[in-house]
């Protein structure tokens, strides 16, 4: 099965039994990476572009050595020192990528939506690597991954978002993967870092970190983004950490082989303390092995076989 | 490896769960005599059928050398030549060679030999994996055709087949019983 959708913009888009093939897929593609050789033939004459808008040093990397581990070809576009200084267009400067031969244009950027857009003025297959405060998807599918491989399924679990929701483009796409694979979904954060209506998503909300953390399976730490944080939604650093800060005392509300997640980077004086952040029980580097392997899984069902939209 | 369409022209039966039984203990026997014994041997498997006739010529060799033979899965779809191909695209099940193939006498074990190109993938997946001392192909069934420069080594049957005509070998571990059939495609 391939993905039906031409362009990957979030996991709301796409069904569980997708989700679940990228997941099932992600697997033997983290044994090639285990392999001293570590590239497979699988996606030779593709080439893949990572055009990025927005600062990033792990989602593209990853994606490229995922491409290349497959393959592939691949090039790299710095928003900074490109066309796109000179004033041009999103969707001109997907064309011109295209006019080169590209086949999957891997976005990330600083504005929601932007990958769709480039999607609809393209005929090259499009993979939103994070759009503002909209979606991250192959971070969700990476984190849901390290849950399967840890906990060996997902349904049924209780997993914590904590932090800043309101700018969490990981909360949200986590929240669509993980209830679509059955998970039960609680979000914690400051009353003023959580998004109005955010319920309906199929999360529970909490405002006190104890009950959000009671009987948990997973808890995901969110980075407090300092780069988003320039209204004062809460009084300081300080306080954060100290109301919602995932520290070993307060761990001990959930379960006994409770699974700490991060996407990173950490920010072990703000969050989540060094002693989580270094412990058995934290996947933080896992999580970066396994987004190569998702991000493989992802290029090769998406590079093969055709759309069927 | 093609998408065939499921035909419902007539079925002949050309091996039977016995016929499967004697071939199988035949080529086992075979891969002993020309190895010189088991030392060093290690069959692998091309998924899906090819695992379980690695499986059994593995237990055959056991019952008769009283030697276990190395066993491994080998997954060819990241191999294949024809991925973007129509037609949608194929499951990676994934591979496990759970040992060192560096001079290992491979045996690459299939249901079918067709093309060739199944096994061409399957050479260029095992030489990611380690530098075996050679490798020689076992198959159930080979039925001709071949696109590429490639033999078989040990063959349960050969079957003369035309293009228009499918082998559909079924095991139990698979598909609940052993024989190997003949289908004619429909117009």
């Amino acid at each position: 099965m391939a993905i039906r959708t031409k362009d990957l913009i979030d996991l709301e888009f796409l069904s569980a039994a997708e989700i679940q093939e990228i997941l099932n897929t992600a697997k033997p593609m983290k044994e090639v990476m285990g392999r001293d050789i570590k590239t497979v033939p699988a996606l030779r004459g593709k080439t893949v572009a990572t055009l990025f808008y927005e600062n990033s040093t792990r989602t593209r990397l990853s994606f490229e050595l995922a491409a290349k581990y497959l393959s592939a070809g691949t090039c790299n576009i710095s928003a900074s020192v490109s066309s796109v200084k000179k004033g041009e267009s999103l969707q001109d400067t997907g064309r011109t990528l295209e006019a080169m031969g590209t086949d999957i244009i891997v976005i990330r950027h600083n504005m929601s939506g932007a990958p769709k857009l480039l999607g609809e003025g393209v005929k090259a297959r499009v993979i939103n690597a994070g759009d503002g405060t909209h979606a991250h998807p192959t971070q969700a599918l990476l984190d849901m991954f390290t849950i399967e491989e840890r906990k060996g399924h997902i349904e049924g679990l209780t997993v914590t978002i904590l932090g800043d929701i309101l700018h969490s483009r990981v909360a949200r796409s986590n929240i669509w993967g993980l209830t679509k694979l059955g998970a039960h979904v609680r979000l914690c954060g400051p009353p003023t870092l959580m998004p109005k209506e955010v319920e309906k998503m199929g999360a529970e909300v909490f405002y006190d970190i104890d009950e959000a953390l009671n009987g948990a399976d997973v808890v995901n730490v969110l980075r407090i983004q300092l780069e988003r944080q320039e209204k004062g939604m809460f009084p300081t650093i300080e306080e954060y950490a100290k109301n919602y800060a995932m520290t070993e005392e307060r761990l001990k509300r959930a379960k006994k082989d409770v699974l700490v997640q991060h996407p990173g980077p950490m920010n072990r004086s703000i969050e989540i303390p060094t002693a989580v952040a270094d412990s058995a029980q934290c996947s933080v580097e896992e999580q970066v092995t396994n987004g190569v392997a998702c991000r493989m899984a992802l290029l090769y069902l998406m590079c093969g076989g055709e759309t069927l939209v | 490896m093609s998408f065939l369409v499921k035909a419902k022209g007539i079925q002949t039966e050309i091996m039977t769960k016995d016929d499967i039984k004697r071939a199988l203990i035949r080529m086992a026997h075979e891969i002993l005599e020309k190895n010189q014994g088991s030392e060093d041997l290690a069959l692998i498997g091309i998924r899906t059928r090819g695992i379980f006739i690695a499986k059994r010529l593995a237990a055959i060799i056991q019952q008769v050398e009283g030697t276990t033979v190395a066993v491994g899965t080998l997954d060819i779809t990241l191999y294949r030549d024809d991925i973007a191909a129509k037609g949608g695209i194929p499951i990676v099940g994934g591979s496990d060679v759970p040992f060192d193939l560096n001079g290992k006498k491979v045996v690459l074990c299939d249901d079918v030999l067709y093309t060739g190109r199944t096994i061409r993938a399957a050479l260029d997946a095992l030489f990611d994996l380690g530098r075996p001392a050679f490798i020689r192909l076992a198959v159930l069934v080979d039925r001709g055709h071949r696109e590429l420069p490639i033999r078989a080594d040990y063959v349960g049957k050969n079957i003369p087949t035309s293009y228009r005509e499918a082998v559909v070998v079924h095991l139990r571990e698979a598909d609940g019983e052993d024989t190997v059939v003949l289908e004619q495609y429909k117009d």
